[in-house]
């Protein structure tokens, strides 16, 4: 297809993330040596660890499910040239949407209901705690990295606040809500296959990888097969040009952080419908951050977003085993050997791209197979 | 539960090198997200077990937790290469201990700081709230200010009971003494703090207060330096810190996790291990205070007598401290 001046598409959307990886686990291998271990049967455990059984293709698949909604939330936001670092506190609240939504009808209602609810109140909660960021930046001015960021603190507050006073369990030591009834629980993947005569080993991967599946499908339609989405890439785009062109940057603004914050949100869903089946502290451990990383390296397509998130399932999963099998690697070389991958696929991105480009840009004869 | 048994798994696991022989004993210990070099309760625990290892020559599994769903994971790993017993760190262990211990009946697990009620469980827990009146006591005993303080980690119902027992202590020594209090934060991130820790206990001396107490894990490290820096007192807490700067630390609120942690080990490989609950206070010294070489200046003989009555009336139920858990109030 492409000859002559651009390169081929497969070198920028392959061959250089591969590239951008394999220096990523070099420099990581070296470390490994140096401490200690042996780097080739370090990777043999990384890379069994996140899909050599099914237990360990099942935690890949549930940490890739949180990391997708994180990584769709970043994505969209980015698209209307926001850039939403709240996920963390988004999906909290939205985890808090669904908590209280549980605890209030798991005596009363049947799954699929509840599932109905529960979608409904982590979208609306996460929405609306990416709905003042986006209110103040667009009405106030107040920066939406900065008010982001900030919610984050507050939403760990408010959830400290009332899952310590209000919602923990009497008598409890730990600042948890009781356990939700088991009817409220969404259907974990080895009970689903289940019905279907498939046994696999239990794991914490829950059908919301459908919803996450779905949400991708929802937001590329959203973005590109929409008019509003068309509207919110122009304002991403060029923000005068958008209001010459009749669109009220503000209304897109709060809009999009709103679609942003529920699809955050949603992590709540998975989390506390899906696996820990409680509303209790610190079940974002971390995502919404992962989710910016996994936006970066997707480029903000739900394809990529996808792959980003399988990637960084695996590199979760493989690093607890690594940490497990291997008693001189700690937890903290394995965050090491995870951000050495974000460096190199996210922020060297452009260190190599240029140079591998090139070299596949001129060898390329007019007429010559592309 | 439908799932089939976890066969595949561990059929899957043990091709990774398992050199253990059967017979042998093969403790596992799971940390919290502290970690296990936190200079507190982590550490406390490793410090237990790496005697029980010098002295028995017995390896032991390790594995620290980075995320909620880690912990149950991690308990169900150990279990399944066939770890006995499994000791979970922390009482945020508890609901997935639970779990796992359910299903696999035929292991011993252990936890320290909150309880599982199975026949496979051993649960401890410890009474904070009765070495905290003792330190707190002993606070307002040494203060000359009148006002004493405590910095508290992450808000949660234990850190409450550490700050509720100091309250009665303090008061118990001196009606009118007034206790500052503040939480380092919300988050985890607040056992591991120490620039925050620095900063409040500062704060705290600013407004009159001679001696700080840290519940506070790694956090408490920032809280002493504080106290050198100023020319004030602090106090230890879960492991004996009065090392950590001789003559600034007015002593340690000890919490015996190392011991209960070596217990576990050791009466499992005797044999007398046992399942159940262990309340660990006062009497059991599974909680006290820290005297040493390090601070042995800054408590003179009559001070040091009047904790050895208290300690024996705490014991003794002449004086009740109440426990913040027991209907999350500080109000009795």
């Amino acid at each position: 297809m492409a000859r002559g001046e651009a390169a081929p598409a497969w070198v920028g959307h392959v061959l250089v993330p591969l590239v951008n990886l394999a220096l990523a686990f070099l420099v990581s291998g070296l470390i490994v040596l140096a401490i200690g271990e042996d780097p080739l049967e370090a990777v043999v455990i990384l890379v069994r660890g996140a899909v050599g059984f099914e237990e360990a293709i099942g935690y890949t698949l549930y940490y890739a499910t949180n990391i997708m909604f994180a990584g769709l939330a970043v994505a969209v936001a980015f698209h209307a040239g926001l850039f939403n670092i709240g996920g963390e506190g988004q999906a909290y609240i939205g985890g808090l949407g669904v908590g209280v939504a549980l605890l209030a009808f798991d005596a009363h209602l049947p799954l699929p209901i509840l599932l109905l609810i529960s979608i409904l109140a982590s979208a609306a909660f996460g929405a609306a705690w990416a709905w003042i960021p986006g209110y103040l930046q667009a009405r106030r001015g107040s920066h939406v990295v900065i008010t982001t960021i900030m919610f984050n603190f507050i939403a760990f507050a408010l959830m400290n606040y009332l899952l310590v006073n209000v919602l923990i369990q009497p008598g409890q030591m730990s600042p948890q809500s009781r356990e939700f009834e088991p009817v409220a629980w969404l259907p974990f993947a080895h009970e689903a296959l289940g019905w279907f005569g498939i046994q696999v080993t239990r794991s914490p991967l829950n059908l919301s990888l459908l919803w996450a599946l779905a949400c991708c499908l929802l937001v590329w339609l959203l973005i590109w097969r929409t008019r509003w989405g068309y509207r919110i890439r122009v304002v991403g785009g060029n923000e005068p040009a958008a209001r010459y062109a009749g669109i009220d940057p503000a209304k897109v603004v709060i809009a999009t952080m709103c679609v942003s914050g529920a699809l955050a949100g949603f992590v709540g869903l998975n989390e506390i419908m899906g696996v820990q089946h409680r509303l209790l502290l610190n079940f974002t451990a971390g995502y919404g951050f992962v989710g910016i990383a996994a936006a970066l390296m997707g480029r903000n397509h739900p394809l990529g977003i996808i792959l980003a998130s399988l990637l960084f399932g695996a590199l979760y999963q493989g690093g607890a085993e690594l940490a497990f099998e291997m008693p001189r690697i700690t937890r903290e070389l394995v965050v090491v050997i995870q951000g050495l991958v974000i460096l190199f696929s996210g922020a060297l991105e452009h260190m190599l791209r240029p140079r591998i480009e090139a070299m596949f840009r001129r060898p390329a004869p007019a007429g010559g197979e592309g | 539960m439908r799932a089939s048994l976890p066969i595949t798994i561990a059929s899957a696991a043990l091709l990774a090198a398992m050199p253990l022989a059967a017979a042998e004993l093969s403790p596992a210990v799971v940390f919290d997200m502290g970690g296990k070099f936190d200079k507190s309760f982590n550490e406390g625990v490793w410090n237990g077990i790496e005697r029980f290892k010098t002295e028995t020559g017995v390896k032991y599994r390790e594995f620290e937790v980075t995320n909620e769903t880690q912990r149950e994971q991690a308990l169900r790993r150990m279990a399944q290469r066939g770890a006995d017993p499994v000791l979970g760190i922390g009482f945020a262990q508890a609901p997935a201990l639970e779990k796992v211990a359910k299903e696999f009946p035929e292991t011993r697990f252990a936890i320290i700081d909150m309880v599982v009620d199975l026949p496979n469980v051993q649960s401890i827990v410890f009474k904070e709230h009765e070495g905290s009146f003792l330190v707190g006591a002993l606070a307002a005993a040494t203060s000359k200010t009148g006002k004493v303080g405590f910095i508290g980690g992450m808000d949660i119902p234990l850190i409450r009971r550490f700050a509720c027992g100091y309250v009665q202590g303090v008061k118990h020594g001196n009606a009118k003494a007034e206790v500052l209090q503040n939480m380092t934060g919300t988050t985890p991130a607040a056992w591991n703090n120490p620039t925050k820790g620095g900063e409040l206990a500062r704060s705290q001396f600013d407004r009159g207060a001679d001696i700080v107490y840290a519940a506070a894990g790694g956090t408490g490290v920032g809280v002493m330096q504080a106290a050198k820096d100023a020319g004030k007192l602090a106090i230890g807490v879960d492991s004996n810190q009065n090392h950590i700067h001789p003559g600034t630390i007015l002593t340690s609120m000890l919490k015996r996790v190392d011991v209960a942690a070596y217990n576990v080990f050791k009466t499992a490989m005797d044999g007398t291990w046992k399942p159940g609950i262990q309340v660990l206070g006062l009497a059991e010294d599974g909680v006290g205070w820290a005297l040493d070489g390090n601070n042995d200046k800054l408590v003179d003989a009559g001070t040091r007598a009047m904790m050895d009555s208290l300690r024996a009336d705490i014991i003794a139920g002449k004086i009740k401290v109440h426990d913040y858990m027991s209907n999350n109030s500080c109000e009795g």
